[in-house]
Formats: C-alpha cells, structure tokens, sequence
C-alpha cells in the first residue's frame, strides 16, 4: 500500500470509528433518560401506593383520601370513547381498504386521518368544547368521552385500514368466486382475519386515551366526588394528577405520584398485550 | 349456482325467483354496506374541516378585535382585556427548536445503531424497548420534569451555564439567567425527550426499507459502515427521514403536559433561555377554566386556531415527504 492510500484508509477507519461511537452513544443517551423517567414514575409510585387508593375519593386539601373517583371516571369516560370511536374507526377503515383505497377521495381521507392521528390532543378538546360544551353550557363527562373517541378514531382507522389491505387477496377472490356479496366477505371473511390486528388498535387507542390530559382539561373538567352522571363533571385519573402534582401539599402530590404508577403500569400492560397478539397471530399465518 | 331442495324452500315457487330475489337482497345490502362505510369515511373528512372551522368561529371576536396585531402584540392583559400571541407563539417556537436540535442527531443516532451497528440479538429488544416508552402519557414526563428535572437544572446545570457561556458575546443572553430550573431550555429538553422515541423509530422502519442488496454492493466495493450509511442509506431515504423529523416537530409543537409543568406559565418575552415562559398550549391548558371574559376565552381558542394551522402545515409536509418513500418502494 503507498503511503497514500494509507493514510486514506486510516482516516476512513477512524471516521468510522467515531461515527458509530457516536450512535452507539446516542442510544446509550436516548435510554438513559427514557428509564430514568420510568424508574422515577414507578419508585416514586410504589411508594406512594396505599390501598385507601382504591377504596376512598380524591381528598380535600392538606388531608389524605384516595383516586376511586378518578379512576372510576376514567374507566366510564375511555369506555364511552372506545363505544363511539371503535364502530365508526373500523367503519372508515375498511371504506379505505375496501372500497376507496386508491380513488382520489380515499387517498385525500387516508392523509387527513394520518394528520388527526397526530394532531394535538389540546386542539380535539378545544372543538368538543366549543361544539358540546359551549353549547349545552356546562362541563360533563359525555363531552371528555367524545374528546377521547376523536383520538380513538383515527387510531382505528389507520389500523382496520392496514390490516385488511394485509389480507391476502386470494381470500376475497375465493369468496367472491362463491357468489358472496361483497358485504359478507367483508364483514365474515376479511374481519375474521384482521381481526387481530384491529384488536390491537383498539388497545393501542385504549392505552393512548387512559394517559391524555389535556383534552379533559376543558370538556369533562374535574369533580372531587364519586359521580357517574354522564351529563356532569368527572374527574380523571389524568386531570387530578395534574391537579394534585401542581399542587404545593405533600398528600396531593403522594396521590399524583401513585396515580401516575397505576397509569404507567396500564399503558406498558396494554402495550405489551397488544403486542403479543400481533407477534401470536403473525407467527400462525406463515 | 345449485338450488338446495327441502323444506327451507317454498316448493310453490320457481328457483329462478328465489335466485332473483337474492340477488336483489345482496345487492340492496352491498349498496347499504357500502354507504354507510363511506359515510363513515366522509365523516373523519368533516371532523378535520370542522375542527378548523369551529375554532376559527370561537376566535373570531379575539380575530376581530386586535385584527393581525394579535399576531405580534405581546400583550396579555386580562383585567384590561387585551391579549397577543406574540409570548405563547416565540415559546411553542423556541421550546420546539431546542428538542429537535437535540432529538434529530439523537434519533438518528439511535436509527443507525439499531440497523446497522447493533449485535443481531440486540435489535428487536432495545427497538421495542423505545418505542414501549413512546408510549407512555405526557404527563409522567410533566410531572418528572417538575419533581426531578427541574431541581437538578436549577442546581447544577443553570448555575454551570451561567458561569460560563453566560459571559460569551453573542450566545450569552441565552443562558444567562436565574437559577429557578424552570424554563424554556428545560421544557425543550423534556420535549426532546419526548420525541426521540417517536422519531428514531420512524427513522429506523425507514433505514430498514433499504434494499440490502444496495448496502451490500457498497460493503463489497471496501465501503465502510459510516459511508453506507451516508452515502447509500440516506439518500436513498432522506425525504422519509425528513417526514419523520416533521412528524416529531408536530408533536413537539402541540405537546402540552409535558411542557405546562415546567415552562413556568409566564407572560414574558426574554431573551434568556433559562427564564420562565409560557407555550401555546401549556397557555390554553393553564388559562382555559380561568377565562372570566368572553375575549379572554376568544384569544384562547384563537391561539389554538394558530396552533392547529401550523401543526397541520408541519404534519402535512411530514406525510407528503413519508408518501414519498413509498411511492419509490412502489416503483421497484
């Protein structure tokens, strides 16, 4: 080798070297600070987990209590999202799979949903405000419900659209072959074999829902009290959180931090749930 | 298509007829099937234009009163009912600048390890690790912010920026400042945070739609894994890497949780990075229930007009650049 080349190769080398450093650095960085937050969320949180948790309202200031209300509110409030949201996600989703995948109208609704999907949870709860809330002239959990479902949504579309384009053709072909009207073979064979996947979705959508603050914020509002009244306030697990976290006493921010444990423990169960059935269902079709 | 005899079928009628009239059936239920879904589909069209036009319509007074001076204006004056978005608009900006100056290089750090430097075993593993975490609400990350982040900025960080880039010319102004660890320099590094596992999993599933033929053409020619990367690797995806970089700026532009708890909800313009300030939503977030005027609750929704227009601008140009990639995954 000439003294040149040489000298080329062991700059190359060593660009190379510092280069993958950098990256290898660069994910040691991005974890660190990922687990730190989860390391905090969850030692903080067992610490502050008391069964009175599970059994007592949001206490007034200063005094000790429990999250039964919130968390009962945040059941009722995602539980109502996903029954509103789910039918017309799959509904939408499969329109674009089946019938207006590559139509102009099609690709124009795949694009919008793909920007609800990451629109700002804030703005969502700033149109259910002016179009419920507003309206009707109070706050009530009917309205937090139809700002999750507008998360929901575009969650179930992307994912029902997705997974029916993954079915194979073959199947429909058959079916149709059989003098199935289109209809059946949607709802019969092509849901059957997608079913998994938009399963998944919809815990994905649930897992998003049950952390979102921001959009409560203005429509369901809060309520100390235990309240199943649809058409009043309700607390959330989120809002009272950042409630009690923004708070100076010592018991509301215990509360915040347990609550926040129960919350991340939810999200990385579903997480996890939903992905193990996409990785079970994608290993039996092969 | 063979008739089944028995007792199901009225004997009295001609099997052509039955025949007929399912037909008939199937096709009044396909068209049914097939107007409702479409309707369905309609319907997440509307839902974007009414969002636009409800929060326009809800705005419309705070639009009307300070005309485009709201724009500029940096008033926010509830007693005297004058408000600008000048003080939420340069936070949403400067706290979105800051996480992605430090998210992208991260990301793409992480991108490129995960598919090109990483032990086999290690890939899926630390991949799915991330983007687990991507998943976890805001609000944890608002609230580590506040409980941890911002002590240890107010204690070792702030002080150590003050003493020493705080006295250089140009950049000083910007990290000059008091020691209270809330601010804009601590939301943008919460937001990067927040982002990184958003963007470098897209930048992964995009660095993995290389042809590995490609690469390995270049590995054969002597290329080294670095010049893979940037002269097989991105440019075979840049305008996708880009489209993920846009996407992380949109979340990055609308956060809201992550952000309320440590920017310090102050109407202030200043130069510094370390003062507190105030952001479009985390505005929206702390003022909204506290409105006791009808301009007050206008300018509000007007800000979150803004936020949507320009959110929708970001995530537009994200996905046109994402599509792009798959147009070319097409063409092959």
């Amino acid at each position: 080798m000439s003294k040149v080349s040489a000298r080329l190769y062991r700059r190359r080398r060593l660009v190379n070297h510092v280069s993958l450093t950098f990256s290898f650095l660069a994910t040691v960085f991005g974890l660190f600070w990922l687990f730190w937050i989860l390391w905090t969320a969850l030692s903080r949180g067992i610490n502050a987990m008391k069964w009175d948790l599970f059994t007592q309202m949001t206490p007034p200031p200063g005094s000790d209590g429990g999250l039964l209300n919130a968390f009962a509110g945040s059941l009722i409030m995602c539980f109502g999202a996903i029954l509103v949201g789910t039918p017309i996600g799959i509904a939408a989703g499969t329109w674009l799979a089946e019938y207006a995948g590559k139509q102009r109208l099609g690709e124009i609704v795949r694009f919008v949903n793909d920007i609800l999907l990451s629109a700002p949870s804030i703005v969502l709860g700033l149109f259910i405000y002016e179009l419920v809330v507003h309206q009707v002239g109070h706050f009530s959990a009917t309205a937090g419900a139809l700002a999750l479902a507008l998360i929901v949504l575009p969650v179930v579309v992307r994912t029902t659209d997705e997974m029916l384009r993954l079915v194979p053709s073959q199947m429909r072909e058959a079916a149709l072959s059989l003098g199935v009207p289109q209809w059946k073979i949607t709802v019969q064979v092509l849901f059957r074999s997608a079913m998994p996947g938009i399963v998944t979705g919809i815990l994905l959508a649930l897992a998003r829902i049950s952390g979102e603050t921001a959009p409560l914020l203005f429509t369901a509002l809060n309520n100390q009290y235990w309240s199943t009244d649809l058409n009043s306030p309700m607390a959330s697990v989120p809002v009272v959180i950042f409630q009690y976290a923004m708070s100076p006493y010592e018991s509301w921010q215990s509360l915040a931090w347990a609550g926040a444990f129960v919350v991340t423990i939810f999200v990385l169960a579903l997480s996890l749930i939903a992905r193990a059935i996409l990785v079970r269902n994608k290993v039996r079709n092969d | 298509m063979a008739v089944p005899s028995g007792s199901v079928i009225d004997a009295s009628q001609p099997a052509e007829r039955i025949a007929a009239r399912r037909a008939l059936r199937d096709a009044l239920f396909d068209g049914v099937f097939r107007r409702s879904v479409a309707a369905a589909g309609i319907f997440v069209l509307l839902i974007l234009i009414a969002v636009a036009l409800s929060m326009l319509w809800g705005g419309r007074q705070a639009f009307l009163t300070f005309g485009p001076e709201f724009l500029w204006s940096t008033d926010w004056d509830a007693v005297n009912h004058k408000f600008g978005a000048l003080v939420p608009i340069y936070g949403t900006i400067v706290t979105a600048a800051i996480a992605m100056l430090i998210a992208v290089p991260v990301s793409f750090g992480i991108a490129v390890f995960l598919t090109e430097v990483a032990p086999g075993w290690m890939r899926t593993p630390v991949g799915s690790a991330i983007e687990l975490l991507a998943g976890i609400p805001s609000i944890i990350y608002g609230m580590w912010g506040l409980f941890v982040f911002v002590p240890f900025m107010a204690e070792h960080i702030t002080p150590w920026l003050n003493d020493n880039i705080g006295e250089w010319p140009i950049l000083g102004p910007l990290f000059r400042g008091p020691p209270l660890g809330m601010g804009m320099l601590t939301a943008g590094i919460v937001l990067a945070i927040m982002v990184i596992p958003f963007v470098s999993s897209v930048m992964r599933e995009v660095f993995l739609t290389v042809p590995s033929r490609l690469k390995e053409s270049a590995y054969a020619l002597g290329a080294t894994t670095s010049e893979v990367v940037w002269d097989i690797v991105l440019p075979y995806t840049r305008s996708a890497v880009i489209g993920g970089i846009f996407l992380g700026l949109g979340r990055a532009l609308g956060e809201t949780m992550a952000v309320t708890f440590v920017l310090g909800n102050a109407h202030r313009l200043s130069p510094s990075l370390l003062e507190p300030g105030n952001s479009i939503a985390a505005t929206i977030a702390n003022e909204f229930t506290e409105a006791d005027s009808e301009i007050y609750l206008s300018s509000l929704i007007a800000l979150g007009f803004l936020l949507f227009v320009v959110t929708f601008i970001v995530l537009a140009i994200a996905k046109l650049m994402l599509n792009r990639l798959n147009r070319l995954e097409g063409a092959r």
